[in-house]
């Protein structure tokens, strides 16, 4: 596979405030990279970079052939934006937003008109094409924006938290978007910060943190690296827990404190761990459930992770909750 | 300091390149919702400045029949042309500009495509100096149907608004590449704008003014823009007038680089 972005000991400094420090990765041609990791990561800024936004501090960035720095315009022609904030024309019609960014690129009013076309038809918004940006929801404007995006053609996407705000089954629209663009060959590099966004979609990721890469590789890889295939989550009381804890030391691979609950890490098969909670009278309730990205994440940072309320089986990152962190 | 600040002649010369075809880009993009929104716009920059010309010409006209040979209607005519082509350009490239940038993150969503920031201050620019030719002309075209257009050098009025439009629009701009916050622009207007209304020789000549603030309006842009005017569409059109052409074009061209480095400093961490 070819590589289209490669960074070596990309580093990227704010007044003194180190955003990005010093990581290295490679994009190949037809995947979809994740970069993971919660609020001030470093995410946006190591996107930023790429579209040639934000000048790296040092290090090495190559996009498509060419150094960031030196020929921003080259890259920017064969690269598709979708930011993080909406930043339609909210003056402008759903297909005016289209064909006024096509001229940014100098596209002929003709293969704009069709390409705008298209682009309405495949995100669902032909229905839509002559209304003002301001009346159409939350989760059309994303469509827009990414629609925008693609309006050139480009090699690669860029997904800045591209379903950051919207409702679960807006998200689940633009993941079907996106997988269908991935399967016509296009390079996707996304941002986000649902663990579940990253493992339904990319084919490699890097966890980052502080600037920092903490981990890379496929979502499965790095599940059964860090955490296993299954996790028990036990509701327990604190004072009870380094008992239960101490009689599970052959059956679990690891665990994580999150106030009253207790995440087990197990390997392969859980009964022998299921028998030991069953004999345990301090614990009020427990759940098998596959593990996940999050599951690593939480174990990788010793950060909270909770689940968000009220939206089903969505994920988020919260980084300033206090979780101990311990493997035995 | 930065490195968009080392001004060595090299560096300064790059800021003059984006008055290009990218440029020309964002200008049309502008020139789009333009035309969908132009009858809100139209109030401020045309509507306003003939009400001045009404209220002060009939007003104040009614008292002084004998202006230097002229009404006094006929006097601050050209001036209203020149101010209401100076207050379009100026709230265009401040407050407008502002919301583009800030609020609707339009320079976000340009600079993504093959477009740089520079483009795009420079594209703002043209469509400030788009207004200004604008309103001014249109003013014109009342005051000529209304009598106080007594030359045909008139027809050379609009170039005089494209200066208009370049001084104000990168005065403007230079705000924009600096204010915190958009409420700022009440100074902008207070200390700059509202006094070159006021003392550029608009209502009255300058030489009833101390010699002091005569020599300190010559600082002022809109003191040439308005000489230029008056003597345009009164037909008094000497070579004297050459050397208020090159102040403006001397002045254009030396604060070009600013807008852009500001903005620069601005946006791009």
């Amino acid at each position: 596979m070819s590589v289209v972005v490669e960074a070596q000991n990309l580093t990227k400094n704010y007044n003194g405030f180190t955003a990005v420090a010093g990581i290295d990765f490679t994009i190949c041609r037809g995947q979809c990279f994740g970069i993971l990791g919660p609020n001030g990561a470093g995410k946006t800024t190591v996107v930023a970079m790429i579209y040639c936004f934000h000048p790296v501090t040092s290090g090495i960035l190559n996009v498509l052939g060419h150094e960031v720095s030196e020929n921003p315009r080259a890259i920017k022609t064969r690269l598709g934006v979708v930011p993080q904030e909406n930043n339609l024309d909210q003056e402008l019609t759903v297909r005016e937003n289209l064909l006024v960014y096509a001229g940014y690129f100098g596209i002929n009013r003709e293969t704009a008109a069709k390409r705008a076309d298209e682009l309405l038809y495949f995100f669902d918004l032909s229905a839509k094409a002559s209304q003002e940006v301001e009346q159409i929801s939350g989760g059309m404007k994303r469509r827009l924006t990414i629609a925008r995006g693609l309006i050139h053609d480009p090699e690669i996407l860029i997904l800045d938290e591209p379903t950051t705000g919207l409702d679960p089954q807006s998200r689940r629209l633009i993941w079907e978007h996106l997988r269908r663009l991935k399967r016509k060959g296009l390079t996707l590099v996304l941002t986000t910060h649902y663990l579940e966004e990253a493992s339904q979609l990319c084919d490699d990721l890097i966890i980052m943190d502080k600037g920092n890469i903490l981990e890379q590789g496929r979502p499965l890889e790095l599940i059964s690296r860090h955490v296993g295939a299954k996790v028990i989550e036990v509701e327990i009381n604190p004072g009870q827990r380094q008992l239960l804890l101490q009689s599970l030391k052959k059956e679990i691979r690891g665990y994580q404190v999150a106030g009253n609950t207790v995440y087990l890490f197990i390997s392969e098969d859980e009964t022998g761990a299921l028998e030991r909670l069953n004999a345990h009278s301090s614990v009020q309730t427990y759940q098998v459930r596959p593990s996940n990205l999050e599951d690593v994440f939480l174990k990788l940072t010793g950060r909270g992770l909770i689940y968000e309320e009220g939206s089903g089986n969505e994920t988020g990152l919260y980084p300033d909750n206090e979780i101990s962190n311990q493997v035995l | 300091m930065k490195p968009g600040f080392t001004p060595t002649m090299k560096s300064l010369t790059r800021y003059y390149k984006p008055l290009n075809r990218w440029a020309l880009k964002v200008l049309n993009r502008n020139l789009v919702v333009f035309k969908k929104t132009w009858p809100t716009s139209i109030a401020f920059n045309i509507v306003e400045p003939l009400l001045y010309l009404a209220a002060l010409g009939i007003g104040l006209g009614v008292m002084i029949e004998d202006f230097e040979g002229m009404t006094y209607t006929q006097f601050i005519a050209p001036g209203i042309v020149a101010t209401s082509a100076m207050w379009a350009s100026a709230a265009e490239c401040s407050y407008d500009s502002f919301v583009r940038m800030h609020f609707q993150k339009i320079y976000h969503a340009i600079v993504a495509t093959p477009i740089n920031l520079q483009e795009v201050v420079v594209g703002e620019l043209l469509y400030g100096t788009f207004k200004s030719v604008l309103s001014g002309t249109v003013i014109l075209m009342v005051i000529a149907a209304l009598g106080l257009v007594l030359s045909p050098w008139a027809l050379l009025v609009p170039f005089v608004l494209v200066l208009n439009g370049l001084v104000f629009a990168q005065v403007a701009m230079i705000w924009t590449g600096i204010v915190p916050k958009i409420d700022n622009f009440a100074y902008f207007f207070t200390l700059v704008v509202t006094p070159m209304f006021l003392f550029s020789g608009v209502f009255f000549p300058m030489d009833v003014l101390p010699e002091i603030v005569q020599t300190l309006a010559w600082l002022l842009p809109l003191y040439h823009i308005v000489v230029l005017l008056r003597s345009l569409t009164l037909g008094t059109v000497g070579p004297e007038l050459i050397i208020h052409l090159l102040w403006l074009l001397v002045f254009i061209t030396a604060i070009f680089p600013l807008p852009q480095m500001l903005m620069h400093r601005r946006l791009i961490k």
